[in-house]
């Protein structure tokens, strides 16, 4: 029985014997994405859990060429990599950067800014798990309104974090990037067609993909890619793509399932109370009016 | 396809890498020792759909002749096969010592 899907990307593991937690989201992202682009691709990775989990010496789990590089420079390393390599008469290979939310909404999105801005030939990968999980979950630009986290943690007064999530897409398509896109592993095809299609494109190309964390987001590890795909059925999370000055959703729910049933699997949104939901899903229906505005369907 | 795991070995002073580059797919260790359950697959319902060896994170399923196979190594026990898996041909078992 064949997969198609699967026969469209390497057989090979470029990221194999890490030490992520078990049922991580934003491994399977590294993984599903050098699989993509296979063996050429140079990996850059910030201060982060992939760093944190694939360089472990002597454990290399990269198999590909891959570099750590400061928490604030994802984006100008990789400008620097395509430019030495190019420089030095190679032609076949990707720059490829795996940054989590904090890497890029947070620190590194100075350096992301300038990168598109030059329209650097890179891809930008951010692997989004809604907070700094590396360290032990803090809050950072792209947690969503609710969610308990350490800095932001849930009492009688306040329930949980106050701000709602930075909207990264939109903001790299807002400087004129050649292609941006989200994704979630949940749908990992489309994630998977997202990098093909990434890779084929010249300048600057952003995915921004969601990879639950489960001990993050307080559930079960087998529950990564049922949480991810749920996230957009939903409502939570959309699937597009932004190319040539356009906004594309790829995946429209018939109908939302329900918000509070998402909310409530997860530790993190335990505590809250039906007028937080309340919030929720109004902020859900008033995003999805402005989709159905903006967006080709 | 993944990377061999190489013999242990301590690493003596003048090995160490002077510079911070070190040779890319490394494997020294492996992580069974993480699991406390762990995927079997069902030779006879396995149809080798390929859908667990895609949403592994851990990229540990392979194909073999046709079916699921999983390098017992390096699988942290996660269990996102078993729910993947439409047919339930994935089981998740009991660690036994």
């Amino acid at each position: 029985m064949a997969n198609k899907v699967a026969d469209s990307i390497s057989r090979e593991e470029f990221f194999y014997g890490h030490k992520a937690c078990a049922g991580c989201g934003g491994s399977l992202a590294v993984r599903a994405a050098l699989k993509v682009l296979g063996p050429n691709a140079v990996s850059v990775l910030p201060a982060g859990c992939m760093s944190a989990v694939g360089f472990n010496f002597p454990q290399l789990c990269f198999s590909n060429n891959s570099i750590i590089s400061t928490f604030a420079g994802t984006a100008s390393m990789l400008t620097g990599v395509e430019a030495g390599l190019r420089a030095r008469g190679y032609k076949d290979f990707t720059a490829v950067g795996f940054a989590g939310d904090g890497g890029t909404a947070d620190i590194g999105i100075q350096a992301l800014s300038g990168a598109i801005d030059r329209n650097d030939n890179i891809i930008y990968i951010c692997y989004d798990n809604e907070a700094y999980m590396n360290t032990g979950i803090q809050k950072s630009g792209l947690t969503p309104f609710g969610a308990k986290t350490t800095t932001t943690p849930a009492g009688s007064n306040i329930h949980g974090n106050i701000r709602p999530k930075k909207n990264m897409f939109e903001i790299a398509a807002a400087h004129d990037i050649p292609y941006a896109a989200t994704a979630s592993v949940g749908y990992l095809p489309d994630f998977i067609a997202k990098v093909q299609k990434a890779s084929q494109i010249q300048g600057t190309k952003y995915i921004h993909v969601i990879a639950p964390c489960p001990t993050g987001w307080g559930v079960a590890p087998d529950a990564t890619v049922d949480i991810a795909k749920e996230v957009v059925d939903c409502g939570l999370w959309y699937l597009a793509e932004y190319e040539n000055g356009t906004f594309k959703l790829n995946h429209k729910p018939k109908e939302f399932t329900d918000v509070s049933a998402y909310l409530k699997k997860q530790g993190r949104f335990r505590h809250l109370t039906d007028e937080d939901i309340q919030i929720i899903t109004a902020s859900r229906d008033k995003k999805w009016e402005f989709i159905k505005k903006n967006f080709e369907l | 396809m993944r990377p061999y795991v190489r013999e242990k070995k301590d690493f003596s002073f003048s090995e160490v890498p002077e510079n911070t580059s070190f040779e890319a797919g490394y494997l020294t260790t492996v992580n069974s020792g993480w699991r406390s359950i762990r995927p079997v697959i069902n030779g006879v319902k396995c149809v080798g759909c390929e859908q667990c060896y895609l949403y592994c994170p851990d990229g540990v399923i392979s194909i073999k002749d046709g079916k699921a196979a999983i390098d017992y190594d390096f699988c942290k026990g996660c269990g996102i096969c078993a729910k993947i898996c439409k047919i339930k041909a994935i089981e998740m078992e009991a660690e036994r010592k």
